[in-house]
């Protein structure tokens, strides 16, 4: 029987520790972090979740297939370097715009942040597919 | 196509009539291609040679380059023409067979591969079709796959062409470097350079090999009448007109490089004169019409590479000649022997006879493509024949022996022509399995017109000759060639032979069934030859596989590490002691106090993890030793790797918990040899490592790479370094990783639940788990 602690404390720790796991993939280009570490968190946070609740219920709280998040990564990835083609120049070239956001701050968007995402998605999907097949056994 | 759904009949009956309108489809594409080729050949009768090129790989300086001179475009027509006519065929074959998608799929995907051999401008190119050939007759030979002699038939095509393609990507890399380019033209024009070259024999040894497998010489040919495992359409598409004729047309296509020295003459004068005989013999002793037609065409293949051997004009013409006749009339006989398979439910000899009145139009096609088997009449390949046996008589070395051999080849030829043209239509009647009647328009109309054809370029063989032949035999000889073909040569040497020849086949054929028992005494013999040795071959290799996987796939994890360290410790070690290195260590060790405690951690925490007798133990001490290493990672500025590697081990604690939780406490340990071993091995292992890394400091960075990344990352909008090369200036490098991890868990978690779903059978790797967990 898992601690009432550490349940209520889970309750709390899951949406921070994926926050921060966002967090990590967003400011990966400028600082450390990035897609691969913030895969690693989220996936711990779930792993937390199924250590203090059980695997069922990280699932549930998943709410797709983990295996489905591996494939959806390397599309997602795959698919990154697409638009680069599209315009004639070599696979993965990163393409570039920026937004405008509301105070003046400039953002720069490009197709390498959409490669991390699928780098976060497909590190997330790769770890639960395993604890959480280790974990029901 | 699985039959999974059973759809409703006018669904049913919309899918047929929409499959057989596909091999319509393919039939009319084929017949488009033909007429293309065909406008191409005044121009080819002209001298000129088409040489198309399309960018490829611009980087690597690799194109598609094209060569269709007068040779090419004989087989490109040849090709298509005879396709065109069996996709027509195939449809009323399969006819409201689910398959016929893929089988025409398969066929096309072959012609395609066919057409890109002959037309192939380079070497590697022309490689690269053949090998594609090989594939396609794979799928082809293997069609029926749910019966095993189809699938034994096709491997045995496949390994013993593509040994033979292994040989001649060999030979052609050779020849390429001898001349100086893979380019074709330029290869064809080194002939003088390459055969004075010293590696000449090998190369031609090389080549050779290729194309004596790929059709099907002596002592390579039994794959070819294993190969009647397939539907007869392929048969009589691949195994006549195309594929085994793959061979030729790469000595025909090589001989002005490498033919007429001494060594090519022996080769395939040799070679083809013993396949010649053998093929012939061999023929006799069977009873179903595909085999005795393949081994027919053993012999026919002989022949040919005999011709090519000889090399001189009248040589080659024969050799043209008998080519074009033998792809129409042996095309014709297989597409005959698969009707009367089809109409009749049986294609043995001895159970076919007097079908004339019930098959009459059948009777008819036969016959004439019998009489061109046989070498008869007013038709093409009495044009060939002439012309074999007249380059023979002018043959300069072994001419008794040869003719010997080319009289007893004909007589043979007429036997089976006999045997398929006659027996079954003729003489008393036999009641087959079957009612028999003519087959469909679909299946009589290509074998009917093959058949008239080479009634019709018999006949009037000018325009055939001027047109086609002469650039042709232009191309192997490598100086224009005059042709004029004539039916008449007038009474000669050459006609008398041809004539003991028919009396042999006719003879051979009324003692046919005494002939068959008294030759089949000899079948022990079989078990010494080629075919016997191919499966010998292959029992030895299936042996020796299991017996090195079972050596280095023995399932002990610990033999797995031990493999994978020793080779890093020799691969690595031997160059680091034997070559002069830059020194190690620079500088002098300036080591700080909380450094200090931090090593002292990381050798505590390393020696509690091998010494301890519980696993939770262990485990957590493999984890101090993880974070420790990140600490260090902070210390000397590597916020990336540290947090990554924060992440791993934390994540890597979580699973040797959950793989380690359920596990019975560890019972034995090993005896004190084998610690003493993984001790030596371990301790080995973390030297080396120490000696590398002492090593890369002493190494100095490239000078401006640290202002080249600064730079290039802000470029990259990005100022992580790290991160920027990860995802955009290696981002193929991380996709191909990710793709590597997502095929880990997938294999990890199909392991897991692969044990779940057999609970009740014993899992053999439980007690290996067990001696290979960390101590």
């Amino acid at each position: 029987m898992p601690s009432l602690i550490l349940r209520t404390a889970t309750r709390y720790l899951i949406a921070l520790l994926l926050l921060f796991s966002v967090f990590l993939l967003l400011r990966g280009h400028n600082h450390p972090g990035g897609g691969f570490a913030g895969g690693l968190v989220a996936a711990g946070a779930f792993a937390l979740y199924s250590i203090a609740f059980d695997p069922g219920a990280a699932r549930e709280l998943l709410r797709v297939d983990p295996r489905s998040l591996i494939g959806a990564g390397l599309l997602t990835a795959l698919g990154s370097g697409l638009p680069a083609v599209l315009r004639g120049q070599p696979f993965l070239t990163g393409q570039w715009t920026y937004l405008e956001l509301a105070g003046g701050t400039r953002v720069d968007v490009g197709t390498p942040l959409l490669f991390d995402v699928g780098v976060y998605l497909a590190v997330l999907g790769m770890t639960l597919t395993i604890i959480l097949a280790l974990a029901e056994e | 196509m699985p039959q999974t759904s059973t759809p409703s009949p006018s669904a049913e009956a919309r899918t047929v009539s929409r499959r057989s309108g596909l091999s319509a489809a393919g039939a009319v594409l084929c017949a488009l291609l033909a007429v293309g080729f065909g406008v191409l050949v005044p121009g080819s009768a002209a001298g000129r040679i088409l040489r198309p090129r399309l960018s490829w790989v611009p980087s690597l300086d690799l194109d598609l380059t094209f060569h269709l001179d007068g040779l090419s475009l004989l087989f490109a027509l040849l090709i298509t023409g005879v396709g065109a006519l069996i996709l027509i065929y195939s449809g009323g074959y399969l006819e409201g067979d689910p398959r016929l998608g893929r089988f025409c799929g398969f066929l096309l995907f072959f012609m395609a591969s066919m057409l890109g051999l002959v037309t192939a401008g380079n070497l590697l190119l022309l490689f690269v079709f053949w090998e594609l050939t090989s594939i396609s007759s794979f799928l082809l030979i293997g069609f029926d796959h749910e019966r095993e002699e189809a699938r034994d038939a096709a491997l045995q095509a496949l390994l013993v062409t593509g040994a033979g393609g292994l040989a001649l990507l060999a030979g052609l890399v050779l020849l390429g470097l001898i001349a100086g380019s893979f380019d074709l033209g330029t290869v064809l024009a080194q002939g003088e350079t390459v055969r004075a070259h010293p590696h000449y024999p090998a190369v031609l040894a090389l080549i050779l090999l290729g194309a004596f497998t790929k059709s099907a010489q002596f002592p390579f040919h039994f794959w070819l009448p294993g190969a009647m495992e397939a539907p007869t359409p392929v048969s009589a598409y691949l195994h006549s007109a195309t594929m085994v004729k793959a061979g030729l047309y790469l000595l025909a296509r090589l001989h002005p490089v490498l033919g007429g020295t001494e060594p090519w003459m022996a080769a395939l004068g040799t070679v083809g004169a013993v396949t010649m005989v053998v093929g012939g013999v061999l023929a006799l002793l069977q009873t179903d019409l595909k085999r005795l037609l393949a081994y027919s065409t053993v012999s026919a293949l002989g022949t040919l590479t005999l011709l090519l051997g000889l090399g001189t004009r009248y040589a080659v013409t024969g050799f043209l000649v008998f080519l074009t006749a033998h792809a129409l009339y042996k095309a014709a006989l297989f597409m005959t022997a698969g009707i009367l398979d089809h109409e009749t439910g049986t294609r043995d000899v001895e159970r076919l006879g007097g079908l004339r009145r019930a098959m009459p139009l059948t009777t008819g096609v036969a016959v004439t493509a019998a009489l061109s088997l046989a070498g008869l009449g007013p038709l093409l390949s009495f044009i060939g024949k002439e012309l074999f046996l007249e380059a023979l008589l002018a043959a300069p070395q072994a001419r008794t022996l040869l003719i010997a051999a080319a009289v007893l080849a004909g007589g043979l030829f007429a036997t089976v022509a006999l045997l398929v043209g006659y027996r079954p239509f003729f003489g008393p009647f036999r009641e087959p399995p079957r009612a028999a009647h003519d087959p469909p328009r679909a299946l009589w109309l290509g074998p009917l017109l093959l058949a008239l054809l080479g009634v019709v370029l018999g006949l009037a063989p000018g325009p055939l000759g001027e047109g086609i032949i002469a650039p042709a035999a232009g191309a192997v000889l490598g100086q224009p060639a005059p042709v004029y073909l004539a039916l008449w040569h007038g009474f000669n040497p050459a006609l008398a032979l041809s004539a003991a020849s028919l009396l042999f086949g006719l003879a051979f054929f009324l003692a046919w069934e005494q002939l068959r028992r008294a030759l089949s005494h000899g079948e022990p013999l079989a078990r010494w030859g080629p075919a016997a040795g191919y499966r010998a071959a292959v029992a030895v290799l299936l042996r020796s596989a299991s017996a090195v996987t079972r050596l280095l796939q023995n399932g002990y994890l610990r033999t797995y590490l031990m493999m994978t360290l020793g080779t890093v410790v020799i691969l690595v070690g031997y160059p680091l002691v034997t070559r002069s290195l830059p020194p190690w260590t620079t500088g002098q060790l300036d080591l700080r106090l909380h450094e200090g405690i931090l090593c002292f951690l990381i050798l505590a925490a390393a020696l509690t993890a091998v010494m301890t007798r519980s696993r939770l133990t262990a485990i957590v001490a493999l984890g101090v030793v993880g974070y420790a290493i990140a600490l260090i990672f902070i210390l000397f500025g590597a916020p990336d790797l540290a947090m990554t590697q924060f992440l791993i081990e934390t994540l890597t604690v979580i699973f040797l918990v959950l793989v380690f939780y359920r596990m019975p406490p560890l019972m034995r340990r090993s005896s004190p040899g084998s610690r003493l071993r993984d001790a030596l091995v371990a301790g080995t292992v973390g030297c080396l490592m120490t000696a590398l890394v002492l090593l890369a400091i002493g190494i100095p960075t490239h000078p401006g790479s640290r202002e080249f990344y600064a730079r290039e990352s802000l470029a990259a909008h990005g100022r992580n370094v790290v991160n920027v090369i990860l995802v955009d200036f290696r981002s193929l490098d991380t996709l191909g990783e990710i793709t590597v991890l997502a095929a880990a868990a997938l294999g990890v978690y199909a392991l897991l639940k692969l044990r779940k779903e057999e609970p009740g059978k014993e899992v053999p790797g439980e007690e290996r788990t067990e001696e290979a967990c960390p101590r």
